[in-house]
């Protein structure tokens, strides 16, 4: 099928489009990449008013090194990402993460904000947002304000962001030297959104575990931190044991429904499954 | 504004334009408006690869954006990898180890093959694989398309360090 008729604007600037965001009071839909919204607008799932384009507004595309965080503009392509040697060096967990998003052809255009907007609780970049305690940035008529990962999703496809807001930076702690990551994930094909995914990092001190994080896409409404996993490990170190009974903790941790794509019961089994496996591979790369 | 707007492009090395509704597909305005009819459309939704192109000298879906996106960009169809007569190496290679059945994912097969020798100019066979699952082959022959890629890989190494075939450079490890 093919999209509804809308208005369209392609604003220059950030202020320009929070004006027109405004002036259409929550019936104007912001088209950032397009991968999530083009085909909801084919199919006609999706009927705005308006679309604002933030395409043409440059200066939305960067990665910046920031005092220990890296600070992302939320049109930076997720393309940009996968080849970015900033996020490769200083968020390895991002940088693996991006290669499960869609297939080269879609990161092209997809970008870290509209993934983050768009807020599917099974894609990637909410979970690891979610697990390395990111926050984000939004500019509304008001100005700025600050958003920590968790505040920022409300519940399935829906965020907090008012409808005059626009997601503007992403910002993320830079990960310690030598710590360890993994982001595992299970699909039916590659390239689709995830059953289940796990983002993993662990930061270790001799057999020590001093930091450990786990958070899970696609168990649920929002993307789920894993918190009382990841006590057990920063309790009882990485052992095997440990890693069992953290993965084990994680399954009971979440609250996943049945859809068509699989049942409550099997997504809580791969929760446990997939939550080990990230441990394993994130404690062999851990310095 | 949702009256028809102005769009000019750069396809295939040639300036072109149209007008066409902010609602239009780039993929129909190809189609349609410009006769490049060689991109094909499929599901409409991202998910079979039959429509991509070159965006920028990166694929991209068609269906996934508006023509009026594309306005002042450059654009690769397969109409744009034959020069003077002769086939691109990568459809040589196509033709050669039997790369297509139906055909209709092939425009799509070929530009996301292209993207993925440019990132990745010595793919392994599980990458070749990783980067062919982008585009769906109702035929399910992908087979012989795997073996055309893997053919078209070091003919297509040389060519680069030979400095030819410049269509924009795309994001990749050297981009």
């Amino acid at each position: 099928m093919k999209p509804p008729r809308f208005e369209y604007h392609a604003p220059r600037s950030v202020d320009e489009t929070v004006e027109l965001l405004g002036r259409y009071g929550g019936d104007a839909k912001v088209l950032a990449g397009g991968q999530s919204l083009m085909p909801m607008l084919n199919f006609r799932l999706a009927r705005p008013a308006a679309l604002v384009d933030v395409n043409r507004i440059p200066a939305l595309a960067y990665v910046r090194e920031e005092d220990g965080a890296v600070a992302l503009g939320a049109m930076t392509r997720q393309r940009t990402i996968e080849f970015s040697p900033v996020v490769a060096r200083r968020l390895p967990l991002l940088h693996e993460a991006t290669r499960w998003v869609g297939h080269l052809p879609i990161r092209s255009r997809g970008t870290i904000g509209g993934s983050l907007a768009h807020a599917d609780p099974s894609a990637e970049y909410p979970a690891v947002l979610t697990a390395l305690d990111g926050e984000v940035v939004a500019q509304g008529p008001r100005g700025r304000r600050t958003l920590r990962g968790p505040e920022l999703f409300e519940t399935y496809l829906t965020t907090r962001l008012a409808p005059d807001e626009l997601l503007v930076e992403v910002r993320l702690p830079a990960m310690a030297a030598g710590a360890g990551f993994a982001f595992e994930e299970f699909a039916r094909r590659h390239g689709d959104f995830a059953i289940v995914g796990i983002a993993a990092m662990i930061v270790r001190d001799g057999a020590r575990c001093r930091t450990a994080r786990l958070a899970a896409a696609g168990t649920g409404p929002v993307p789920a931190r894993l918190r009382a996993a990841e006590e057990i490990l920063e309790r009882e170190g990485l052992g095997a044991a440990a890693i069992e009974a953290a993965a084990a903790r994680a399954s009971e941790l979440v609250e996943p429904d049945s859809d068509v794509h699989a049942s409550a019961d099997y997504r809580r089994h791969l929760t446990g499954v997939l939550t080990a496996r990230a441990l394993r591979r994130a404690l062999e790369r851990a310095g | 504004m949702s009256e028809p707007v102005a769009v000019r492009l750069t396809v295939n090395g040639m300036p072109r334009e149209g007008r066409c509704a902010p609602r239009k597909l780039l993929v129909d305005f190809l189609r349609e408006d410009l006769a490049l009819t060689g991109t094909h459309v499929g599901c409409e939704h991202g998910i079979c690869g039959a429509c991509t192109i070159l965006v920028g000298g990166e694929a991209a879906r068609a269906c996934l954006m508006l023509a009026v996106q594309a306005d002042g960009a450059e654009i690769t169809t397969v109409e744009g990898l034959m020069t003077d007569g002769v086939l691109h190496p990568l459809q040589e290679a196509f033709r050669r180890h039997h790369g297509l059945q139906c055909g209709f994912c092939t425009p799509g097969m070929l530009l996301t093959a292209l993207d993925l020798l440019r990132v990745k100019p010595e793919p392994t066979e599980a990458e070749i694989r990783e980067g062919l699952s982008a585009v769906l082959c109702r035929c399910t022959g992908y087979h012989g398309i795997v073996k055309a890629v893997q053919a078209a890989a070091p003919v297509l190494r040389q060519r680069a360090s030979g400095g030819e075939g410049g269509m924009g450079s795309p994001r990749g490890p050297r981009g």
